[in-house]
């Protein structure tokens, strides 16, 4: 019984070790010296230590304007699509009005279509109206989020209808009742897609790729994909790279992740 | 009569606090994609791009174009073939984990959950770019790993024949943890008293998995391998990083050939139909997934 506990912990060691090897590795050679890691056997630990990479980056790569552009980019996407999807998935789920059921019917059938499927379209919109290559541009889709919409409205219909009703008996008005009742009860759910949001605005690729054409408006991915093209042989510069853009989002995640994984299970589970 | 205001007042304020979503949702997803459907039945090129009197209609000329192209069905041979070793792949992966974390005897179980699942929130481009390097020919891990137990060295991402299964090591270890806490969740629920009373009969770990586990996580198995599959229909940024389609076109995904059909070529016409042929597809592992669901009489 003892041997089998000792066994199991030290499978679930193993299988950690090989999980994180992959962002250890990067850690570690972003650290080598130019070179270092592109001998054989590859080497695990630098053998000493350099920031040159991160400076390189910085200094020469214009890394900072990029990551500038990843966080913007980020922020504003979480705060639109909050201000966007937190009223109307509280009104789903608890205001009266006149189609809401059939609404809320056509908008899960929509959950079905991919948005990729939109994308040449929304492209030849924006360009029409120039806003390819700006950050509007890029935050367009953060505004549609039916998911969020969705998230909001399983979480709201909890709010137990007596509440509401006694705020509206003090002789407060919905906007009132909305911002001093209704949002301090959605604020795990609200911390939860916001999290979403940026995570996902931070990571997303196909859409930044598309409608970001100029080098100078590239968010970190974007930015990522074309310094591998250019240098593959740069083993520690991109691995220095890949650090400065997953480091950002895995520390946000581990402070985050009782809100990230209970929201996750949430959609997913029940939705 | 104050009643019947109170109530139009409320009306009113539900609609501004819906309007906004809306519209956005109208014009930002409703309108790109039913524009998506017309755009396919044009010849929308860099001509029409320049100047729209260059555009017309073709009907369904695209689409027969599509199919009588080598190249779109080797995207959609590829994207199968991603789907249908990723997706067994991926859940066991899933499951093996997600049994292993629910063992009592084994500590610190919430650390190691979080562990775990960190490769998925990771950015795909990154951690892409680092498994490129992972797989390397003469310097990668993996190689140096496969040597050490007597393995002659792999070409991973430069054969046709290892190019996927290569991205597919990728993919699993970024998106295992994912369903993994599905399957944690699920499993939470299963009473000890079970796992007891077969211990009591005498059941090995081995009948325990057979006979209580997976009862208890078929339906939900069942349910998230559908899902997967439409995930692994959308792979993009993956073979853009690692291969760019190659070796020999080896890992061009559908939506790989819709990028490039659109934004390479700008061919958007020809590539509003590609996206109608992927959407076809997901829409069908849908309906399989909503009648399985219906018939396991779980509201999934």
């Amino acid at each position: 019984m003892k041997a089998k506990a000792i066994l199991l912990n030290l499978a679930v060691a193993l299988v950690a070790l090989i999980v994180l090897f992959p962002l250890l590795w990067m850690t570690s050679v972003s650290f080598m010296s130019t070179g270092e890691a592109a001998t054989f056997p590859p080497p695990l630990l630098p053998k000493a230590f350099t920031l040159e990479h991160y400076r390189d980056l910085f200094v020469n790569q214009g890394m900072g304007r990029y990551v500038w552009n990843s966080f913007a980019l980020a922020t504003l996407a979480t705060l639109l699509a909050l201000a966007f999807t937190v009223p109307a998935g509280y009104a789903f789920a608890k205001l009266k009005f006149a189609g809401r059921d059939r609404l809320f019917q056509l908008l899960i059938a929509a959950l079905v279509v991919p948005a990729q499927i939109g994308t040449l379209p929304l492209f030849l919109m924006l360009k029409s109206v120039g806003l390819v290559n700006t950050y509007a541009g890029a935050l367009v889709p953060w505004l549609a989020s039916i998911f969020g919409l969705f998230l909001v409205r399983q979480y709201a219909l909890s709010i137990p209808d007596e509440m509401l009703e006694a705020a509206r008996i003090d002789g407060a008005t919905e906007g009132q009742i909305f911002r001093r009742v209704v949002l301090p009860t959605l604020q795990p759910i609200i911390v939860t897609l916001g999290l979403f949001v940026f995570l996902g605005s931070w990571n997303d690729f196909l859409w930044p790729l598309i409608i970001l054409t100029d080098q100078s408006n590239y968010t970190l991915p974007v930015a990522l994909a074309a310094l591998s093209r250019e240098h593959v042989q740069d083993i520690e510069l991109m691995m220095a790279g890949a650090v400065v853009t997953v480091a950002p989002v895995l520390i946000l995640f581990l402070a985050l992740q009782r809100y990230y994984i209970r929201g996750m299970l949430a959609g997913s589970v029940k939705g | 009569m104050s009643a019947v205001s109170a109530i139009r007042r409320r009306e009113r304020a539900a609609w501004t606090f819906v309007a906004p979503a809306l519209l956005a949702v109208g014009l930002f997803f409703a309108v790109p994609v039913i524009s998506a459907l017309l755009l396919s039945l044009t010849d929308f090129d860099i001509y029409a791009l320049a100047d729209l009197n260059n555009l017309r209609f073709v009907g369904l000329q695209n689409y027969q174009n599509l199919l009588g192209n080598p190249l779109f069905w080797g995207a959609m041979k590829n994207t199968v073939w991603f789907a249908v070793l990723g997706v067994p792949l991926s859940i066991a992966a899933s499951l093996a984990a997600a049994v292993i974390l629910n063992a009592r005897v084994v500590k610190w179980r919430p650390i190691w959950r979080v562990m775990f699942f960190a490769p998925y929130v990771t950015t795909l481009v990154a951690t892409a770019v680092v498994w490129r390097y992972l797989l390397h020919t003469r310097y990668g891990v993996i190689n140096w790993a496969l040597q050490g137990v007597g393995l002659p060295p792999v070409d991973w991402l430069g054969n046709p024949e290892t190019s996927i299964p290569a991205i597919l090591m990728f993919v699993v270890w970024k998106i295992f943890g994912y369903n993994m806490l599905i399957f944690l969740a699920v499993l939470q629920t299963v009473p000890d008293d079970l796992y007891e009373a077969a211990r009591i009969d005498g059941a090995g770990p081995w009948k325990q998995f057979r006979h209580v586990t997976l009862p208890a996580i078929a339906p939900t198995m069942l349910l998230v391998s559908i899902i997967s599959v439409a995930g692994f229909f959308q792979l993009f940024a993956e073979p853009y990083v690692m291969t760019q389609g190659g070796p020999a076109q080896s890992t061009v995904t559908v939506l790989y050939f819709m990028y490039e059909e659109g934004f390479k070529w700008w061919n958007l016409g020809s590539a509003s139909a590609v996206a109608f042929i992927l959407f076809l597809c997901i829409f069908a592992v849908t309906l399989v997934q909503l009648w399985v669901s219906r018939r396991l009489g779980t509201e999934q």
